[in-house]
């Protein structure tokens, strides 16, 4: 990875569509943490949509391009940091099958003007964690968020392609990283189950009782909360919830939270169920 | 859940075969073990389980397959190929049966779910990225289920998660020729 003159850690970042509009508190407290971690990032310039879901659903070719372009404007240099956890799916695969394909190869060299880069280390928000939890950098707020119980929701980002199925999952780094900062995991069953995604819109009541499921379940476990690492599941729980749920957190606010950032940012007004009573009662906000 | 009637199809044996090419999977590792079926968080709104999906595909059950609402429902989780004991994608199998079923005009069982895949894919051609206020409001006139979800909107909405302005790719042409080169049917290669 890049280091430049005082070790800091330097990173290409594509937030992707959702952290850059409807889930813009999952962005600032993203690139907070960051900052107050010493880790530099540079937002991949004009990046595109990954595609989502709907491009690999009804057009292979088009979710095969759209993420190419991305790969292609990110130097060479530095890791390219993928915020959400699907966008970093559908760039990781894309750049797999590239590799593998030498005229794949030839034909993103005609279209973007520029080799290949095989190189290219793609990381999730999570790899990036797990390299700061390393260095120790928890080691000072290990009260911070002290007796918070909470429940760890991954969704579907434990869940590969079989062509993935060698590349990290870091299933259980957010119980590891926030019990280091003394809040409280609760077990649970349903902290890989799939959120509906785009059913939420075209079928709501399907997804809608997933999420139940998924909300039910955190609450029966003695959750005050539940904790997301991704934009879109956030948005899922929180709409498709009954009312009077528990909230549902951005991981990347408890991190910043347990940094002592967070207070008065106006992140936790964007929430549809809202949190601030929890944290307020934690004397993690005033 | 129907219960499929097995008629393995003599006509449409080429069937098989196309969705291997097409999807890169070859569905004939499937032994019928059911773990995929078990995992789906929304094979109960499903009329064909996925394993039956596949059982329809090595049968060559191109009419039933085509036609079913699971390859609709399946939101590629990938919960069910980390169960599978073979390793099929079953997202990538899925995939190619959608898009099989879209060129060869089959009824498409959720209109409504193929509806939102145009808009978002609309909003990428025009901005490059997915502007969601728009997506959402081409969908409810194409879909014209104008109050369901309301209160969502209004809610969203209030707490400002619904920009008005979309965000934007500046080089928008490098978007647009992957579509116009789609349209053109390759030639440029």
């Amino acid at each position: 990875m890049a280091m430049n003159h005082d070790n800091e850690m330097t990173y290409s970042y594509f937030p992707g569509c959702s952290l850059a509009t409807s889930a813009k508190e999952n962005n600032r407290s993203m690139l907070s943490f960051c900052q107050q971690h010493s880790v530099s990032l540079e937002e991949l310039k004009d990046w595109n949509c990954c595609g989502s879901s709907s491009a690999h659903s009804i057009d292979s070719e088009l979710a095969h391009h759209l993420p190419a372009r991305n790969l292609a404007l990110a130097p060479p240099d530095r890791p390219l940091l993928v915020a959400c956890p699907s966008c970093y799916l559908r760039l990781k695969s894309t750049h797999m099958d590239i590799a593998a394909d030498p005229e794949a190869q030839k034909e993103f060299g005609r279209m973007w003007g520029r080799a290949f880069n095989p190189d290219l280390q793609i990381i999730n928000f999570f790899d990036m964690l797990a390299r700061v939890a390393d260095s120790g950098a928890f080691e000072k707020n290990k009260e911070s968020l002290k007796g918070l119980r909470f429940a760890p929701y991954y969704g579907c980002m434990l869940m590969r392609p079989p062509k993935m199925r060698r590349e990290p999952t870091f299933s259980g780094l957010m119980e590891k990283v926030l019990s280091s900062l003394g809040a409280d995991p609760v077990q649970w069953a349903h902290k890989a189950r799939c959120c509906g995604t785009f059913l939420s819109v075209s079928r709501p009541l399907v997804s809608a009782r997933s999420v139940k499921t998924i909300m039910d379940g955190a609450e029966k476990a003695g959750a005050e909360c539940i904790v997301t690492a991704c934009a879109m599941c956030h948005l899922n729980l929180e709409i498709r919830s009954q009312q009077g749920k528990i909230p549902v957190l951005h991981f990347s606010e408890l991190l910043s939270l347990a940094g002592g950032i967070g207070q008065g940012q106006g992140w936790f007004r964007r929430h549809l169920i809202d949190p601030r009573p929890l944290l307020r009662s934690r004397r993690l906000i005033a | 859940m129907n219960q499929p009637v097995i008629r393995p199809d003599a006509d449409n044996k080429g069937f098989t075969q196309q969705v291997i090419s097409r999807s890169g999977v070859n569905t004939g590792l499937c032994w019928q073990c059911k773990c995929c079926s078990s995992g789906c968080p929304f094979s109960d709104a499903m009329d064909y389980l996925p394993n039956q999906v596949i059982r329809l595909v090595q049968l060559g059950m191109k009419k039933e397959v085509l036609s079913c609402s699971a390859i609709w429902l399946c939101v590629g989780c990938h919960t069910c190929s980390m169960e599978c004991p073979t390793a099929i994608d079953m997202a990538a199998v899925m995939d190619a049966l959608r898009q099989t079923a879209m060129e060869e005009k089959f009824a498409v069982a959720e209109p409504d779910t193929l509806n939102f895949h145009k808009e978002v894919i609309n909003s990428i051609y025009r901005y490059g990225r997915a502007h969601k206020l728009e997506i959402m409001m081409r969908y409810k006139l194409t879909t014209r289920r104008f109050l369901e979800d309301m209160n969502v909107g209004l809610r969203m909405f209030s707490k400002r998660k619904l920009d008005l302005r979309p965000s934007k790719v500046h080089h928008i042409n490098a978007i647009r020729r992957m579509f116009w080169r789609k349209r053109r049917g390759h030639e440029s290669r």
